[in-house]
């Protein structure tokens, strides 16, 4: 032991630490939200990076409309079955390393809309680390829901984050297309097939198991 | 609620009487409430007394305001009606038609030919009530995802939805 000594000794200017907290570290000091407001919630959302709050001190005050550019996405406010597709869809087009917060209590379990309309919760679509409740909640609230997603994001490992091999990707169903109709399902009285929204990523099963 | 508005008006308005002078046949019932007049209009002529109400010099119904289903509950007989609200852009009134459905034979004709915009009311009437109407350019679900089973709005459809939807 004392290799961190004769390290420290040998090349002062050399720091020593394990791969997975550099990189969590640079992670977790820069979470770009993807912007995912449906409902007053987004207000709510959105003055978390006003002045007043400030949500940039934490480094995840760039709102980026692409989920390309996205790591964190924020869902606030309810979910229609008709959007639930849609979400899937933003969702799988987000890059891995990418994390989920419920923000409020319709995006964590369909809130008063206890109704065929709603999904009743947004973790029946895509896997939430961080669910805030609250109707809706205030912009502290989410500001405290993204420091416990800083430290959740500090314990992970840089294996788990894998994206999808391309193989399997392809033969996934696309996420999120809804079944093109021409008019044709009125008249013959069927139904189109039922799909699945998407394959689940990888890091999705491994939670799951 | 005040006694007026309460009690029904059965002062025939000019118009309905004009109406009912030149096509008595379109007119099987007026109803006059709350200062609103509505003409329950036989299924077979509603197209016909669209596009005359349209045009017609008296009424300039040049405009469709809203076409709109309605389930009066599962027991009634008829059970469904769907609405027309009219209204004209250069002699401000309104009018509304109403033709009524059996649940067995839930057909009407379609007015996209006289209001274009008719097209996407009657697939939101379509879509949560199941009104089918014929020979509809491009009658498919609006508002509800394409997969959806049943009609949202009708009285016997349960809040939560059925399997797979509600995941209760």
């Amino acid at each position: 032991m004392g290799l961190e000594n004769v390290i420290a000794e040998a090349l002062p200017e050399v720091l020593t630490t394990r791969l997975d907290s550099l990189i969590n570290w640079a992670r977790k000091s820069s979470l770009w939200p993807a912007t995912f407001g449906l409902a007053c919630c987004a207000i709510e959302m959105m003055n978390a990076t006003t002045s007043r709050n400030d949500l940039a001190r934490f480094g995840a005050e760039v709102f980026r409309a692409s989920p390309r550019q996205a790591d964190v996405m924020i869902v606030s406010g309810r979910v229609s079955r008709k959007m639930a597709p849609v979400l899937r869809r933003i969702y799988d087009q987000m890059p891995e390393p990418k994390w989920v917060i419920s923000m409020g209590a319709c995006a964590t379990s369909g809130g008063v809309f206890d109704n065929y309309a709603i999904v009743q919760g947004v973790d029946k679509i895509v896997p939430v680390d961080v669910y805030i409740p609250g109707c809706p909640p205030r912009p502290e609230m989410l500001i405290h829901a993204v420091m416990m997603l800083q430290d959740k994001v500090m314990k992970e490992s840089v294996r788990d984050r894998r994206d999808i091999p391309e193989e399997e990707a392809r033969q996934a169903v696309v996420p999120g297309t809804l079944p093109v109709t021409d008019g044709s399902t009125a008249r013959q009285n069927t139904l189109p097939e039922s799909r699945p929204y998407t394959i689940a990523s990888r890091h999705e099963r491994r939670r799951s198991s | 609620m005040s006694e007026q508005a309460s009690s029904p008006d059965t002062t025939p308005s000019p118009l309905v009487t004009a109406l009912q002078r030149e096509h008595p046949e379109w007119i099987s019932e007026v109803i006059y409430a709350f200062g609103e007049t509505t003409i329950i209009v036989p299924r077979e002529h509603i197209v016909a007394a669209c596009s005359f109400l349209k045009t017609w010099p008296e009424g300039q119904f040049n405009f469709l305001s809203d076409i709109c289903g309605a389930d009066r509950g599962v027991e009634e007989e008829p059970r469904f009606e769907v609405n027309y609200h009219l209204f004209s852009t250069t002699k401000y009134h309104r009018i509304r038609l109403k033709v009524v459905l059996n649940e067995e034979d839930i057909h009407v004709p379609s007015v996209t030919g006289v209001w274009r915009t008719a097209n996407w009311h009657e697939r939101e009437t379509f879509d949560l009530f199941g009104v089918i109407f014929d020979d509809h350019p491009d009658l498919r679900r609006i508002l509800l995802p394409d997969d959806w089973q049943g009609h949202a709005l009708r009285k016997d459809f349960p809040l939560r939805g059925y399997e797979p939807y509600s995941l209760k």
